[in-house]
């Protein structure tokens, strides 16, 4: 693993733990007061910090320090963490996240904004509590990634502030501060398993710890569970500490500073009554303190310049205390599973608590997978469908009786690929958590800029979608965000007029229905405002002056692309800045939009979604004896056309009336080129379809075979695109299908040509 | 089978040789894939005639050229006999559907003869050169020139 490639996984790291920050921030900003909330805040800014001075990367090192040492100011309760306070943090979160990318992509970050935050955050360090950022000088934040050294203990600050000294590191070395009296500490130290598992060694620790003073450990193996059930990985000891040190608490906390988070630490100082009481019934077996002498396990090597004899007698005596040690820990081992035996017997709420606590770290164990392995996964399941479905065919086609076993074995076959096929793809599947997030921030920026108070609800944050889908996803929904807060939300003057909170709410909701992703994006605003959107159409020729349209008609006018043009209509209080745009990218999902608004109480943009972005719903029909696949999302409605119901107009064109309008008729056997002669409309189907632009045209093929989904595979990869063709899919028999590109075949029945772009090398 | 192991140096290549439209041809066995036999293909909209549509390749789209008519010969009228060389060119992976697969032959770039010199610029961008073997003229196929581009289409 090279060096970009440990830079990855952390930059990853990053995400997760920028997604945990905010949403631990957005907790507290909703009232949660729960320590672990903080903690989780705190912890997600420090390892990025760690992270971060192990890259180098100063700028962000500095920026997390500060952010952390408010962070620690809430942490410890010298900070109400009130909705000011959560605001600056908020805005800081964004900050850490801008300087992450940056220090990904190499992009800039917006400093004056940062400098602004740091300002920020250090007067709310320093206003609450002056003390505190003495004790921390936060003007020039060491990296952590060096192993640090133990900090000073806290200076005895004077009532005036702050007042900088002059010191070189040889006097901090040399000439220790002051001592602090000495005073015996109880340290209980119990590492869990992950301290193992991220390298660090609890015997290090413990020798870090006896450098401050004079020590005695005693080891607590009540966790140690009989051989056979032992977990090579798991950590079962726990080491009581009795140290007299006059280093003071901080100075032994930090000799735990990287392994805070992966185990249980309570430091106390002795004779404290808190802890005489919670004396634990266990049988603690003494330490050998020259254990953890690192000089130890040198003896053995050490025999080159002495005597023969020497070294002789010493591997004997090595040899001696090794099995004198064996048989140590063995004994050790029994009387600890005795005494975890009776001490289970003895106190099975503790047992209860053990076993919560193992559930809870079990909770959710994840891997990192490149996306292209499961890429290729799901490709191969595809095609073991395929094939699964192509043997079924021919055993089907060639079994006379019917009842053979290979029926029995093939169903089995086809229910088991059914299960591989739904597993692999709940692979990729995500909560929709992260664009959430993203949108969090989204509503804060637009609410600062148009100054605007805005509150965002989300629900549904844990429904899962395509890894595809969620990535396209962020586009449009910022757009309809910006739109809602800018165009659909009133100011709050305007609110408190019409009687509503000044707050404005923007509601954000996903769920899973028949099969698709539904996403609705809800404002307590003014609602379209039709008379403007009308006017507006009217001014642009998209609807003549005298049209009657209904609400709806006139609301959807806004995903019309005349609307988006961004100067002209900024006054309209009503919706528009790039819709069409959000209309398409929807659209370009394999997905519909929808919009209902109430004059006065807002409006709600529905979107649905497929799940995937790798199948897609489709009607398998039949033109010109070919087999082609329409995506359901194009069609309105389909009709079995009535003799009466076609009409000529002009030398090649027909009209198919429905329900007392017309729309163009469209043989897409002829303008795929398929057959030389329009077909007779009376015998076939007409699908009709509604294209991107919103204009309809009745398609019409030779039969509907069926609805089902596909799996789309691409055309391009081995060939060219193909106008009128979106991709091209694989049926049951084995065959190649294509998938029509109705947007096109639309285009083209308006006159522009479906020609072939594609051009096989042509000779010379 | 005719083996022509003749001059097996250092410059040796292995080539397949196939007939289609009753003349023969070859291709460098490396960007030779598998050989398939024939399966319907479905049709192709405004496709140029040599062009006979798409097949399944064990999940991929697979664009089938009527090997023959692509060079401006007669077509094919493909049967069960026929046989299709899936063909790697640069990212791109094709099927040439051919009448039989003849040899591998190995032979070193000195029994390699340049292309005649004849009028047809056409015939010239297919052919890399051509091959004497015991009275038999194979043309070495240039696959490039043969399968389609995209990026071709503004020159």
């Amino acid at each position: 693993m090279d060096m970009n490639e440990i830079k990855e996984i952390f930059f990853q790291e990053c995400e997760e733990q920028l997604a945990e920050l905010e949403s631990g921030l957005l907790k507290l900003n909703d009232g949660d007061r729960d320590p672990e909330t903080v903690n989780a805040v705190f912890r997600a800014v420090h390892s990025i910090k760690g992270g971060a001075g192990a890259f180098g990367l100063d700028d962000l090192v500095s920026f997390a320090h500060v952010f952390e040492t408010t962070l620690d100011c809430v942490r410890s309760n010298r900070l109400e963490p009130n909705q000011d306070v959560l605001k600056v943090m908020l805005k800081s979160a964004d900050v850490l996240a801008d300087l992450t990318n940056a220090a990904r992509d190499g992009g800039s970050v917006d400093e004056a904004r940062s400098r602004q935050l740091i300002k920020e955050l250090e007067a709310l360090a320093n206003g609450e509590l002056p003390q505190a950022a003495a004790a921390e000088p936060v003007a020039k934040p060491a990296p952590v990634a060096a192993p640090a050294p133990a900090p000073a203990p806290a200076p005895v600050v004077n009532e005036e502030g702050f007042q900088p000294v002059a010191f070189s590191f040889d006097e901090f070395e040399a000439n220790e501060p002051p001592a602090v009296e000495p005073s015996t500490f109880e340290i209980l130290f119990r590492p869990k398993s992950e301290l193992y598992a991220k390298g660090n060694d609890a015997t290090l620790l413990l020798r870090d710890l006896s450098r401050l003073g004079e020590m005695s450990i005693l080891c607590d193996m009540d966790e140690l569970p009989a051989l056979g059930s032992m977990n090579p990985e798991a950590a079962y000891f726990a080491w009581k500490i009795s140290l007299k040190t006059d280093k003071g608490e901080d100075a032994i906390r930090s000799v735990f500073e990287f392994a805070e988070w992966d185990c249980e630490l309570e430091v106390t100082l002795a004779g404290d009554p808190a802890n005489a009481g919670e004396e634990l019934p266990m049988q603690p077996v003494p330490f050998d303190l020259s254990l953890l002498d690192e000089e130890a396990p040198a003896t053995a090597g050490a025999s080159e310049d002495e005597e023969q004899a020497v070294a002789q007698r010493e591997a004997r005596d090595e040899a001696l205390s090794a099995a004198a040690t064996a048989s140590k820990v063995l004994q050790m081992a029994q009387t600890a599973r005795a005494s975890a035996e009776s001490a289970k017997s003895a106190t099975p709420v503790s047992a209860a608590q053990a076993a919560a606590q193992q559930a809870a770290s079990a909770a959710t164990p994840t891997i990192r997978v490149d996306l292209d392995r499961v890429d290729r996964l799901i490709n191969l399941v595809g095609e073991l469908v395929i094939n699964q479905a192509m043997l079924s065919q021919s055993v089907i086609e060639n079994d006379t009786n019917g009842t053979s076993s290979i029926n029995m074995g093939l169903e089995e076959l086809q229910q088991l690929t059914r299960e591989i096929q739904d597993s692999v793809m709940a692979i990729r599947a995500q909560p929709v958590k992260p664009v959430f997030q993203r949108m969090s921030r989204i509503v804060r920026e637009i609410a600062d800029m148009t100054g605007k108070s805005v509150r965002l609800v989300t629900e549904g944050e844990n429904t899962e979608v395509d890894k595809t889908v969620i990535d396209k996803l962020a586009e449009p929904l910022t757009h309809m965000i910006r739109n809602a807060v800018d165009h659909g939300l009133e100011t709050p003057e305007k609110r408190v007029a019409a009687g509503k909170n000044p707050e404005g709410t923007v509601r954000l909701t996903a769920k899973h229905r028949s099969g698709r992703i539904v996403i609705e994006l809800a404002d307590d605003g003014a609602g379209i405002n039709r008379e403007k959107v009308r006017q507006k159409a009217i001014d642009n020729d998209l609807i003549a002056a005298d049209a009657n349209l209904s609400d709806e008609e006139i609301d959807n006018l806004i995903f019309h692309a005349g609307f988006s043009t961004a100067d002209k209509i900024s006054d309209i209080s009503g919706r528009g800045v790039g819709m069409d745009v959000v209309k398409r990218s929807i659209q370009a999902l394999g997905g519909r939009i929808n919009i209902s608004s109430k004059p006065g109480q807002g409006s709600v943009f529905t979107m649905s979604l497929p799940l995937t972005l790798a199948v897609l719903d489709g009607m398998v029909v039949t033109v010109a004896n070919q087999t082609l696949v329409v995506p359901l999302t194009a069609i309105v409605e389909t009709l079995q056309p009535e003799a009466s119901a076609i009409h000529s107009f002009g030398a090649s064109q027909r009209l198919i009336s429905i329900r007392n309008s017309f729309c163009p008729l469209v043989d897409v056997g002829r303008i795929l080129n398929f057959r030389a002669i329009q077909a007779n409309p009376v015998e076939g189907v007409a699908l009709l379809v509604e294209s991107e632009g919103g204009g309809q045209r009745a398609l019409m093929v030779d039969a509907i075979q069926g609805q089902r989904q596909v799996v789309i595979k691409s055309l391009e990869a081995n060939y060219t695109h193909v106008p009128g063709i979106a991709a091209a899919t694989i049926l049951g028999d084995g065959r190649v299908a294509l998938i029509l590109d109705v947007d096109a075949i639309v285009a083209a029945s308006r006159g522009h040509s479906l020609k072939p772009e594609m051009s096989l090398a042509a000779a010379g | 089978m005719t083996y022509v192991a003749k001059n097996l140096t250092t410059s040796g290549r292995e080539l397949i040789a196939f007939r289609a439209g009753g003349q023969e041809f070859c291709v460098n066995v490396m960007s030779v894939r598998e050989i398939r036999g024939w399966t319907p293909a479905t049709a192709m909209p405004h496709a140029p005639s040599y062009m006979l549509g798409v097949i399944n390749l064990r999940g991929a789209v697979l664009p089938i050229i009527d090997f023959s008519a692509r060079l401006g010969m007669k077509p094919a009228e493909p049967t069960v006999r026929h046989v299709i060389i899936v063909a790697q060119v640069k990212s791109q992976v094709v099927g040439l559907l051919v009448d039989a697969v003849s040899d591998i032959l190995t032979v070193s770039d000195g029994d390699i003869q340049p292309t005649p010199d004849i009028a047809s610029d056409f015939e010239r961008s297919f052919a890399r050169g051509v091959l004497a073997i015991e009275g038999r003229m194979i043309c070495l196929v240039e696959l490039d020139q043969v399968c389609p581009q995209e990026e071709r289409e503004a020159a």
